[in-house]
């Protein structure tokens, strides 16, 4: 990986945070990410992984360490899906999805044939006037994962996104998001819980050990794409799952 | 039942109306203590014009003072939410000018503006009691936005103005909404207090006709300035809530319509 390739899309170099009351969130978390990767991380809770992606969206300085891009990402580049839809309640569904594009002030009719394009794609078209409020928690999902695309990022970061939704709603989800992230080719680094949710949607899985945060094991997914609900009996699936549980299983049991 | 339940208060008042009526006729209790409610309106007709002339000029004063606080306590929030050194700087004194009883600052408020310009002092006293609790409200409604969206917007750069549009002032709306339902009420009070306290002089609004009729034992006036008050501050309030109503349906929980989604 290191040697004489292009540098790595995204880097991180010993990657360290420690908060002002002393606690160390992540040590020594150095990880290449390639261009177009599918990069699931995984780990139990109070691991780290949501504050890996905080560090690689900016919204947190690593203590020590360094992120270094191959080409530094205009505003926009990132997109990032939360735990939570976290939309704006007081504004409409095409709203929210635009929200980045007005943030950015982008002319409002190139915006909205934006929207408009990326509603349909997530299957929210006729519900570009609702509300939040109005709507379920898959679909509220879906227009922050709009919203999160509307910029054309090339790299996705979410921070557990489906964990809140019931399971049927949660594959559909998988699905769908698979089949834009083939569509558009963006680097997605995607944090989960779920061993089987990783490994379903990755070809990389990155496992971690809590307390201090860091990278425990780093296995590659190599499962063809495009992948459905036959890969969930695939026992090549099976095995990768089982090989991702054992090495969560080993982390959580050093960290004791 | 529903329709039951809507029509109880107006039933109810006709029965105290009634009452009161019967009572104070069978028991013949003197005007002057207790007028009847037919005696009230009586009062109200008699004299339709300066009485009316009075609420108007009340209504002006509450709502002017009613919008200066609106503006300044929105203002002052902002300035608040921008500047911690300002806002723990005037917070104390924001707070000692609220809890200060309202009806104490008014003769030194007189004493200052002069008792020719009552207006000028009913003005101010109506807009230090209704500020506060735009202030208050607004402030806490724009640290209360969403620390997920606080982030979304660093995410993609937005600046302080586009923080402060898009996010901060709406997420403080449904407490800037609750404060000026409990402001416009409060400075009805403070508009009328201004005229109690001045008593005589060129006070002209509902209050001092309250004062004028006591003066003279007109008690069926009274009660019928008295009226007038109530409904001008029922009135603000409805109109407040209507807004509020209007501002928040469709995304607050507060003024969600559940039959509507």
């Amino acid at each position: 990986m290191m040697g004489q390739g292009p540098a790595p899309f995204l880097e991180l170099q010993g990657v360290t945070k420690r908060y002002p009351n002393g606690t160390l969130a992540l040590t020594g978390i150095s990880l290449a990410v390639g261009e177009g990767e599918f990069l699931a991380i995984v780990g139990a809770s109070g691991c780290g992984k949501s504050t890996i992606l905080r560090h690689v969206a900016g919204l947190v300085a690593p203590t020590a360490g360094r992120i270094s891009w191959s080409k530094p990402p205009a505003t926009g580049g990132v997109g990032m899906v939360f735990q939570e839809p976290t939309l704006m309640p007081w504004a409409c569904i095409r709203d929210n999805v635009r929200l980045p594009l007005d943030l950015a002030k982008v002319p409002r009719a190139e915006a909205d044939a934006r929207v408009t394009a990326l509603l349909a794609q997530v299957g929210l078209a006729d519900f570009a006037q609702a509300y939040p409020r109005e709507l379920s928690g898959g679909m509220k999902m879906r227009a922050s994962i709009a919203r999160a695309l509307v910029t054309r990022p090339r790299l996705l970061l979410m921070d557990e996104p489906f964990a809140a939704l019931d399971e049927i709603t949660r594959q559909k989800l998988n699905d769908d998001l698979l089949a834009l992230w083939r569509e558009q080719r963006f680097t997605a680094m995607f944090v989960t819980h779920s061993v089987y949710e990783g490994v379903y949607l990755a070809n990389r899985a990155i496992v971690m050990a809590p307390r201090p945060g860091r990278i425990h094991a780093d296995i590659p997914l190599d499962l063809p794409y495009p992948r459905d609900e036959a890969l969930r009996t695939d026992a090549r699936y099976a095995a990768a799952c089982r090989a991702v549980s054992l090495a969560l299983a080993d982390a959580i049991l050093r960290a004791a | 039942m529903n329709t039951l339940r809507r029509l109880a208060p107006i039933i109810l008042g006709v029965i105290v109306l009634a009452a009161w009526e019967g009572l104070v006729r069978l028991l013949a209790v003197p005007a002057f203590v207790l007028p009847p409610p037919s005696a009230v309106v009586a009062a109200l007709l008699a004299d339709p014009n300066t009485l009316g002339l009075s609420l108007w000029f009340t209504l002006t004063v509450t709502l002017q003072a009613f919008a200066l606080a609106v503006t300044g306590g929105v203002a002052l929030a902002i300035l608040f939410t921008r500047s911690p050194l300002l806002a723990s700087a005037l917070y104390p004194y924001a707070v000692i000018l609220q809890v200060t009883p309202v009806m104490a600052i008014a003769p030194l408020l007189l004493v200052w503006v002069g008792y020719e310009r009552v207006d000028l002092a009913q003005l101010i006293l109506a807009w230090i009691v209704a500020f506060f609790p735009i202030l208050g409200n607004t402030t806490l409604g724009l640290r209360s936005a969403d620390a997920g969206l606080r982030d979304l917007f660093r995410l993609y750069g937005a600046s302080k103005w586009q923080v402060l549009w898009r996010l901060e002032l709406p997420s403080a709306l449904p407490y800037l909404l609750a404060g000026t339902k409990i402001s416009g009420g409060l400075a009805l009070i403070g508009a009328v207090v201004a005229e109690f306290v001045a008593g005589s002089g060129t006070g002209s609004g509902l209050a001092w006709r309250i004062v004028d009729a006591s003066n003279r034992l007109n008690t069926p006036r009274m009660f019928a300035a008295l009226a007038l008050l109530s409904l001008l501050g029922v009135a603000i309030f409805a109109l407040l809530s209507l807004v509020q109503r209007l501002a928040l349906r469709r995304w607050h929980d507060s003024e969600a319509d559940i039959a509507n989604v």
